[in-house]
């Protein structure tokens, strides 16, 4: 038994070492897959490994011979997926079969791209959906309430790509406002960020309307009105700061949304991010390159979810009963 | 443990049929009747070319209009249809099954199979569902073998776990206590004590885990790494059409269309309103 500040402390360091667990599992499932990813493609691992470092040269039979010692490719299996275990864990991520290049190298250019929609995207879903939220949990079955209910259900039925593509006709074709596709300037990032946000507050407004509603039901908002506190005041100081917490731990699950939207969103609207990297990747069969960007998602995934808790633990620092 | 002690609450009295459950089940039938009975009324191979009909308008003689290649876009979004459903309850089956079958054996027996089944999930979970079909595809890029076997292996996760968590809340109570004492056997205490309990929540399960596994089934196959072209996937359709779209902007709003209703059925189907 520790005192308050303490126990705050450890609940803090328990949460980051579960998601520092959480990482160390993405590089192994990453990492197995795709040593058995490599060994399962047809051909000689080493004669492929040596055609990406030296081009397809005429003493590529010797190259392949040396590529197989100095990677250990003659050893038992076992011993081959610790060493490339072992690589990883150092993040020495290896070469792009297709353009030659070090893989950490490409994706700390591909991180910014990655980096900037996934970042402007939930800010802009913060934007819309918990004010929309808090609007319809302030007067449940008002309109506002059951607009942002029908358009909640319909933007959850459409898959990012088809959201996407019906902004891109709207906005880019029809009325000419933003570019359909490209990267370089805040105008290019709105149709990607808006079609990733849209879906975003779909969820997150809900979350905050059903927050809000239960909010406005406890004793002490109705206490608060009671003594005279203007509507303002009660908005700002008991309505939102407690519908807050689970908005923000909502963020966690809808992280996975996000991660996986900004895949296909990068590659819908020719993003050159991470998520792009890797389905070229996955059609070039470029396994470093796979096993590159899958990790760098994978630990954004993490990296994002951390923040969450954290922000979570800062919000509500009282202890869970679990 | 709270919930050993209290009685579970009975199932709301309430009617099950809601507005927009009813239309939601009506929306998935029409589909259904669509998807299952359009291959048979048109009875037009959906690969047959007819170049004079390219991109011809819907009416005419094709009632929803030809693609590029003058194939009936009525027959397409049939077989795609039929396709998307097909795919999806293969893949939601598939990963339902185990892991029903899996949570109420690990509330049962718990000891190391639950242990074990506890690290395989999370080790799973680690990465988002997608990354992990990502990888898998990159061993067979185009086949429905990875996209499968990627999505049953996200999916049997939420199903392993709904049922063991629900399972072993029921199994606690006092009254399935007394029916073993009783010495009624295993079976009639899952079929009509737990089944009871956890039929509704798996039946929202299975038509979320449906309308995951259609639209990332589409998703894929629109960025090419999924179906490809020749078959009549609905996402692959979409892309396929798109350079048209000048010409023919109903051609590429009509398998978006149809996702988009497929989905909305499934979702309305099982939306609880909880005011």
């Amino acid at each position: 038994m520790g005192s308050l500040p303490s126990a705050g402390r450890n609940r803090m360091k328990r949460l980051v070492l579960a998601r520092l667990l959480q990482a160390g599992l993405v590089m192994l499932v990453v990492g197995i897959l795709c040593f058995v990813l490599v060994r399962a493609l047809p051909g000689d691992p080493a004669m492929r490994i040596a055609a990406g470092r030296y081009g397809p040269d005429a003493n590529i039979t010797e190259a392949a011979e040396q590529v197989r010692r100095e990677l250990g490719l003659d050893q038992p299996l076992l011993v081959q997926l610790g060493a490339s275990l072992g690589q990883l864990a150092r993040l020495d991520l290896g070469h792009s079969v297709v353009t030659g290049l070090p893989i950490t190298k490409e994706l700390r250019i591909q991180l910014g791209a990655t980096l900037w929609l996934s970042g402007s995207a939930l800010a802009l879903s913060l934007l819309l959906g918990p004010p929309i939220g808090l609007l319809a949990g302030l007067r449940r079955g008002g309109w506002v309430d059951n607009a942002s209910l029908g358009g909640a259900i319909v933007l959850r039925s459409l898959p990012p790509f088809v959201l996407g593509l019906l902004l891109i006709l709207v906005f880019a074709m029809l009325l000419g406002l933003f570019p359909p596709a490209g990267y370089g300037t805040w105008r290019d990032l709105a149709l990607p960020a808006l079609t990733l946000a849209l879906g975003l507050a779909a969820v997150s407004s809900r979350v905050a309307r059903d927050a809000v509603a239960a909010v406005a039901r406890t004793p002490y908002l109705a206490f608060a009105r009671l003594k005279g506190l203007p509507e303002a005041v009660v908005v700002r100081r008991h309505v939102l700061r407690n519908a807050a917490i689970p908005v923000i731990s909502y963020l966690a699950l809808q992280a996975i949304y996000l991660i996986e939207g900004v895949v296909v969103v990068e590659t819908l609207f020719g993003i050159p991010g991470i998520g792009h990297a890797l389905v070229h990747a996955v059609i070039a069969r470029d396994v470093p390159m796979v096993q590159g960007t899958a990790l760098a998602m994978g630990l954004l995934f993490v990296v994002i979810a951390m923040a969450v808790d954290l922000a979570c633990h800062w919000l509500d620092p009282r202890p869970k009963r679990t | 443990m709270s919930t050993a002690d209290a009685t579970l609450v009975p199932i709301t009295q309430r009617s099950w049929l809601t507005p927009s459950r009813m239309a939601g089940l009506a929306l998935l039938g029409l589909l259904a009747l669509f998807a299952l009975s359009g291959p048979l009324l048109v009875s037009v191979d959906p690969s047959e070319q007819d170049f004079a009909a390219s991109l011809a308008p819907p009416g005419s003689d094709y009632l929803l209009g030809a693609d590029h290649y003058g194939r009936s876009m009525l027959a397409r979004l049939a077989y795609g249809a039929r396709l998307s459903f097909g795919m999806a309850l293969l893949t939601v089956a598939t990963a339902a099954v185990p892991g029903i079958l899996l949570g109420l054996l690990a509330a049962w027996r718990g000891g190391w199979l639950e242990r074990v089944l506890d690290l395989v999930s999370t080790v799973l979970l680690a990465l988002p569902g997608l990354l992990l079909v990502l990888i898998l595809l990159a061993f067979a890029p185009g086949t429905f073998g990875p996209l499968y076997l990627g999505l049953a292996l996200t999916l049997w996760i939420e199903f392993y776990r709904v049922t063991w968590v629900t399972a072993g809340g029921v199994l606690k109570q006092p009254h399935v206590e007394a029916t073993r004492l009783l010495g009624f056997g295993t079976s009639y205490i899952l079929r009509s004590l737990v089944l009871p309990e956890i039929r509704p929540i798996l039946i929202t399960l299975s038509a979320f885990a449906m309308s995951t596994a259609i639209i990332a089934i589409s998703t894929l196959s629109a960025i090419s790494v999924g179906l490809r072209p020749p078959t009549p996937e609905l996402g692959a359709m979409i892309v396929e059409l798109l350079p048209y779209y000048a010409e023919a902007p109903l051609h590429v709003l009509m398998p978006g269309i149809l996702i988009f209703l497929l989905v909305l059925g499934l979702q309305l189907a099982t939306r609880s309103d909880a005011r």
